[in-house]
């Protein structure tokens, strides 16, 4: 490919040092993430996924190598650049929501726009583009506790996108979500994907991971297995499948 | 963030848990509420003290007998008699810088009017006295100079001597009897009221010194000589020249004094300075409870961090910076003490005022005491909140994101 990577690892190694024993959780990977892409990452559980999601996200800093993000060698970043990166570059999305609790969906999704110093006319009118986006307009003032968990990964996915970010990380974004909530999550994911935004999103389900268009695993802190989704699924055309919900909260 | 917003968002936290809020805040509400009303209580007793001083008019000078102590204004009364009349008509004769002077004689004991009687202060002077001392004639009139020099028989007597004898009578033209001596009242002395100290200024009878003197104490010294320089300025000339006069007729060197002076301005000193010792002090015991209450804030913040690691590790994942998260902190614990220092300030007026009721005079809560009380506690929140504060903003996002 000529095109420049969106994010690129080299000879990344990641150690954990616990009590006298070190576990390495990565091991020399290599791994080119391009823009417009949206990657499944697979592998068993204590493969290194989050490890790597981590450092991709800015959250950890590898313990020898390289990372780059659109080209710049952030390794040697500070506590406070990386926090900015964090804030411009990089969405989350996590497997726990782990939204602010006691706290309304709207300023959940206000919280990125904070710390980017963007004044509150600006927040607001963004915060509610963000949350009509993933589907829950009228659900602004609703606090997680009042929110179902496929609607609390929404609000967490609208928190994720509201800085216009390069890249959104998931890391198991449908673990804690039945099937239909997997899929119109799943959904959002897609639509987003086709507006131009990279995403990065970490399964350990096969199916999931169809909805992607490349997979790569892991075992063992390295690469195994790096291909395009051959038939790749459309979530719309999957929800119409799934027996319809009958659930109150959609009222 | 602007500043604003974190004080919003400290509020908003401290508001989840209003209770352990108040109680923590109660620490430095009650230690405000002491700093303030002991301060206060403090300035009051001070003014009063002033402000009875200073009425005793500004170019006052104390004549007394015995040698100067630092420990008090003077030994026990009437221990030393080397205090003569002659001695106060040479300084009148010989110092130019002394106005007016009066001898003073004091006396104790029971005044009696019909069945009435009283127990009182009688005050022997010349007609001076009245000027001196600044005070001034209700009804009536003072004796004059010829009635002074003579010893003639008549008093001005206080309000509370008065009221105690006559009730409603009129006093003027009446006779009293003081130790068996008659005494015709030819004046009354404007109420004054009490001293910082409690003592009653209107408890007194006023007589010509010649007429007391001999005949009720048969003594021929004075208890002290009050003078008043000629201005203000002249006070301390005017003691220069008392010194010299009777260092020459006692024939004493200096260091040997058997009289010591005392200026207006020496006794609002001494008693400037004792009070603001005792002020400082009980500044200084209510301050610790103001540390005490520090103490808790900061003890919990630091149960607030722990509780609130995975809420600092949701606001690092999402770009806060090291900063931002000491500040929010930093601004929850100066915002619960300056709230704290704000009702204990309202508290503290509110105490004075009570204590106002039981005291004879009034607690001053002056405006940089209440600036400098509210400062402090912001200082104590700063003080006690940057621990905590720190450690909240150091933590590893990742730990702070997986802490359950
Ligand atoms: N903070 C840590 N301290 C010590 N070891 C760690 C730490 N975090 C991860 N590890 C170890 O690193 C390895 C990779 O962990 P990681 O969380 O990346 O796995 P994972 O692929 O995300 O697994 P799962 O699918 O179960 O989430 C594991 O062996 C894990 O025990
Ligand atoms: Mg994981």
């Amino acid at each position: 490919m000529t095109q420049k990577p969106l994010l690129e690892v080299r000879d990344l190694v990641k150690t954990y040092f616990m009590d006298g024993v070190s576990v390495r959780a990565l091991r020399k990977l290599n791994i080119r993430f391009y823009e417009g892409e949206f990657t499944s990452i697979m592998g068993s559980s204590g493969s290194g996924k989050s490890t790597l999601m981590h450092i991709l996200g800015c959250l950890d800093r590898p313990t020898t190598g390289q990372y780059l993000i659109e080209g710049e060698d952030v390794s040697g970043f500070s506590r406070d650049e990386l926090a900015v990166i964090r804030n411009r570059k990089i969405g989350f999305v996590f497997q726990g929501f782990n939204l602010l609790s006691r706290t309304s969906a709207l300023e959940n999704v206000e919280l990125p726009m904070v710390y980017a110093g963007i004044d509150a006319d600006e927040r607001r009118t963004r915060a509610m583009q963000a949350l009509e986006a993933v589907g829950l307009k009228g659900r602004e003032h609703h606090h997680p506790n009042q929110l179902s968990g496929g609607q609390q990964q929404r609000v967490a996915i609208a928190r994720a996108l509201v800085n216009n970010p390069s890249v959104i990380l998931a890391d198991e974004p449908t673990g804690n979500l039945d099937s239909y909530s997997s899929v119109e999550v799943m959904d959002i994911f897609q639509g987003l994907n086709s507006r131009g935004i990279s995403i990065v999103l970490i399964t350990h389900e096969p199916d999931i991971s169809l909805y992607s268009r490349r997979v790569v695993r892991l075992s063992d802190g390295v690469i195994v297995d790096d291909y395009q989704v051959q038939k790749r699924l459309i979530a719309a055309e999957e929800i119409r499948k799934l027996p319809r919900r009958d659930s109150l909260e959609e009222q | 963030m602007s500043l604003f917003e974190i004080i919003k968002l400290a509020l908003i936290s401290l508001g989840r848990n209003k209770l352990r809020s108040f109680l923590t805040a109660l620490g430095i509400i009650i230690g405000v509420t002491s700093v303030v009303a002991m301060v206060g209580l403090g300035q009051g007793a001070y003014n009063s003290v002033q402000e009875n001083i200073a009425k005793m008019g500004t170019n006052l000078i104390m004549v007394l007998p015995g040698a100067a102590s630092k420990r008090g204004f003077h030994g026990p009364r009437g221990s030393a008699t080397t205090l003569t009349p002659e001695d106060s008509q040479a300084i009148e004769r010989e110092c130019p810088s002394v106005g007016l002077i009066t001898p003073i004689v004091r006396s104790g004991g029971q005044a009696v009017f019909g069945n009435k009687n009283w127990q009182t202060n009688v005050m022997g002077c010349n007609d001076h006295y009245l000027q001196i001392a600044s005070r001034e004639v209700d009804r009536g009139r003072f004796f004059t100079a010829a009635e002074a020099r003579s010893g003639q028989k008549v008093c001005i007597i206080g309000m509370t001597v008065v009221e105690n004898l006559f009730g409603n009578l009129n006093p003027i033209g009446q006779t009293i009897r003081f130790k068996k001596l008659p005494l015709t009242v030819i004046g009354v002395l404007k109420e004054r009221g009490e001293t910082s100290m409690g003592a009653d200024q209107d408890d007194q009878i006023l007589v010509p010194f010649e007429a007391i003197q001999r005949r009720i104490l048969g003594a021929t010294h004075a208890h002290m000589f009050n003078v008043s320089a000629r201005t203000p300025e002249l006070v301390e000339t005017a003691k220069g020249e008392i010194t010299q006069v009777l260092r020459h007729r006692h024939r004493v060197k200096e260091g040997d004094e058997d009289f010591h002076i005392r200026t207006q301005e020496d006794i609002a000193e001494m008693a400037g300075s004792t009070l603001a010792i005792i002020g400082m002090l009980l500044g200084s015991i209510a301050s610790v409870s103001l540390l005490v209450g520090g103490i808790g804030i900061m003890n919990i913040m630091l149960v607030s961090v722990t509780e609130r690691t995975r809420e600092i590790g949701i606001r690092m994942a999402i770009g806060a910076k090291t900063s931002d998260i000491l500040y929010q902190f930093l601004i929850e614990a100066v915002t619960l003490s300056c709230i704290g220092g704000s009702i204990g300030i309202l508290g503290g007026i509110g105490l004075s005022k009570i204590i106002s009721y039981f005291i004879s005079f009034s607690p001053e809560v002056s405006m940089p005491a209440i600036v400098v009380s509210f400062i402090f506690s912001g200082g104590v929140g700063i003080f006690f909140g940057l621990y905590p504060a720190w450690k909240a903003s150091q933590l590893d996002p990742i730990e702070a994101f997986r802490f359950e």
